[in-house]
């Protein structure tokens, strides 16, 4: 249908005009539109307050009555009562602390090679969509990767099924993920700010460090985050590992023992064997167990943000 | 002379981009290099300091010398070669960082260390880029939040903090409007005692005004492709090419026939 305008139709009536323009059929479809994506929205919002809300309610016990010992016991799946998450907490933690050392600086020295110096070959082609597939790899085939190869071939170095095969496992299993966000940051970066420095003299390591990584230090900031919360989430590839389930003994070793030696287990590791015992108040432990490993991945990502502000300063 | 370019061809892996480059370029002079799109006159500029070298298919033929040395010999250093001889884009494109540290960043580049010659090295070539004035009072503010003439001035003085022996500007003045252009325009004039200059634009009354020498470009269908490569059609003083073109198509240029 054409819209008459005034000017055009001369004699048309202000009336059919105003008809015209107020025709409502743009309106409808718009809104239904809208309304199915906000449905959208609405429904992954419900699933994840009713995860926090169930595992609130069914974990109120233990957090209201004994957090304080719950927080600072042990690894002790044969008694409700007893069980705790301390050496779960410093697991993760010990991984996280792992998985940053080795995993970031690799992660990122790749990611600044394949797209500053390894130009566009057939071979760096091939190592990009391949470093896109390991990022796909599912984690427990990490973890076989972990038990031949960190646990078996480098035993001597790790100390066999301890927390620095534990950590060296997830550093793999994180190490695509960081090279790609990192990737992809370096790569955001505009051709014009290199061609500046370029222009000026500067050389290709000079330009680098003080422009693009400058400009893509957000980005990569991101990445690395996202892969630390990824990190202290897994528990599949730390079962094959050696993570404890079941009852952690630490004795009197020492501290730097207990890391070169000893056993350890993690929060998702304890979550899974919390899980696996029967009875209410097992429910309430591994309720209980899986906030607290909410609120810690809550606490790496909120600081990470935190520091990424920080130290972002916006040009 | 700094420059001198013989029998120069470019080629962007299969495709040759521009042929049949012979020109000299003189000292404390501005040769402008004009003509219509895909010519070749920009493949040319970036030639001279070696900026085609970041794009892994370019291959240059022919010579090229720089004060008398091949600038393609295998012992020559790219970067040693851009720090003498500066670049401007077409878009201005400062460091997002401050205006102080978009200067700093080319004299530190240089070897200078101490914090009261870099002030003066910044103070400086602000001077000569005339910009000094606008911005003495905001060094340390963000060199983003200038407008787009005053980003164009900052990058000629990035430039000339690193003390450059030419400066190449790449359609320095086409994202600028009319008065910011007039101001480059003037600063050119200003520094080209100090520097030699090659100008690439789009803009003939530019050249015509700017310019000492001008060099005029036009583009030749092939007939193996359907790509048109670029080809230097005439060299001479401005003054002379503006008034008595030897070449035709150079006359249809500049007479706005074509182009």
């Amino acid at each position: 249908m054409k819209l008459s305008t005034p000017s055009s139709t001369g004699g048309a009536t202000a009336a059919s005009l105003t008809a015209q323009l107020s025709q409502s059929k743009h309106r409808f479809r718009e809104r239904i539109i809208e309304i199915v994506l906000l449905s959208a929205l609405l429904l992954t919002l419900i699933t994840l307050v009713t995860l926090i809300v169930n595992l609130t309610t069914t974990g109120w016990p233990v957090l209201s009555e004994r957090l304080g010992s719950f927080l600072s016991s042990g690894l002790d799946a044969s008694n409700a009562k007893e069980a705790g998450v301390w050496q779960a907490i410093r697991g993760t933690l010990t991984l996280a602390i792992i998985v940053a050392i080795v995993a970031f600086p690799l992660g990122i020295a790749s990611a600044i090679y394949l797209e500053e110096f390894a130009g566009n070959s057939l071979v760096t082609r091939i190592i990009r969509v391949n470093v896109r597939n390991l990022a796909g790899v599912p984690s427990i085939v990490y973890g076989i990767l972990g038990l031949s190869l960190w646990v078996k071939f480098a035993g001597g170095f790790t100390g066999g099924r301890t927390v620095i095969a534990g950590g060296l496992t997830l550093a793999i299993l994180v190490l695509p993920v960081v090279i790609i966000t990192a990737s992809e940051a370096i790569r955001a970066v505009p051709q014009s700010i290199r061609e500046g420095a370029f222009g000026v003299g500067a050389t290709q390591w000079e330009t680098i460090r003080s422009h693009v990584l400058p400009s893509a230090a957000p980005g990569i900031f991101t990445g690395t985050v996202l892969a630390l919360s990824r990190a202290a989430g897994e528990a599949a590839p730390l079962l094959l590992v050696g993570g404890i389930t079941g009852l952690l003994r630490t004795g009197n070793l020492s501290l730097w023992e207990q890391i070169t030696e000893g056993g350890f287990t993690s929060m998702p590791v304890a979550i899974f064997s919390y899980a696996r015992q029967t009875g209410e108040e097992f429910r309430e432990v591994t309720a209980a167990a899986s906030l607290v490993l909410l609120f810690i991945v809550i606490v790496i990502n909120g600081l990470a943000i935190w520091l990424r502000n920080r130290f972002e300063k916006k040009w | 002379m700094p420059f001198q370019l013989e029998a120069l061809e470019v080629w962007y892996g299969e495709f040759r981009a521009v042929r049949d480059v012979s020109l000299t370029v003189n000292s404390q002079e501005i040769t402008a290099f004009i003509g219509p799109s895909g010519c070749g006159k920009s493949t040319v500029l970036r030639c001279l300091n070696r900026m085609n070298d970041l794009i892994p298919t370019a291959k240059v033929n022919g010579t090229i010398t720089y004060h008398g040395l091949d600038l393609y010999d295998s012992r020559v250093d790219a970067v040693e070669v851009r720090r003498r001889v500066g670049m401007v884009f077409q878009k201005p494109n400062p460091f997002p960082k401050s205006i102080y540290e978009n200067l700093a960043f080319g004299a530190r580049l240089n070897g200078v260390k101490k914090k009261a010659e870099l002030d003066d090295i910044v103070e400086s070539s602000l001077q000569r880029a005339a910009l000094w004035d606008e911005v003495k009072s905001r060094l340390s503010a963000s060199a983003m939040g200038l407008s787009g003439g005053q980003q164009q001035r900052l990058c000629i003085a990035r430039c000339i903090a690193v003390e450059p022996d030419v400066i190449l500007m790449d359609e320095p003045c086409s994202a600028l409007d009319p008065i910011a252009t007039a101001r480059i325009e003037d600063l050119m004039q200003e520094i080209k005692k100090d520097f030699t200059i090659v100008i690439v634009t789009h803009n003939m009354q530019q050249a015509a005004r700017v310019s000492d020498r001008t060099a005029f470009f036009t583009t030749e269908v092939n007939l193996e492709s359907d790509r048109r490569t670029g080809v230097l059609v005439e060299y001479d003083q401005t003054a002379r090419m503006f008034s008595e073109p030897k070449d035709e198509r150079t006359e249809n240029y500049i007479t706005g026939r074509f182009g």
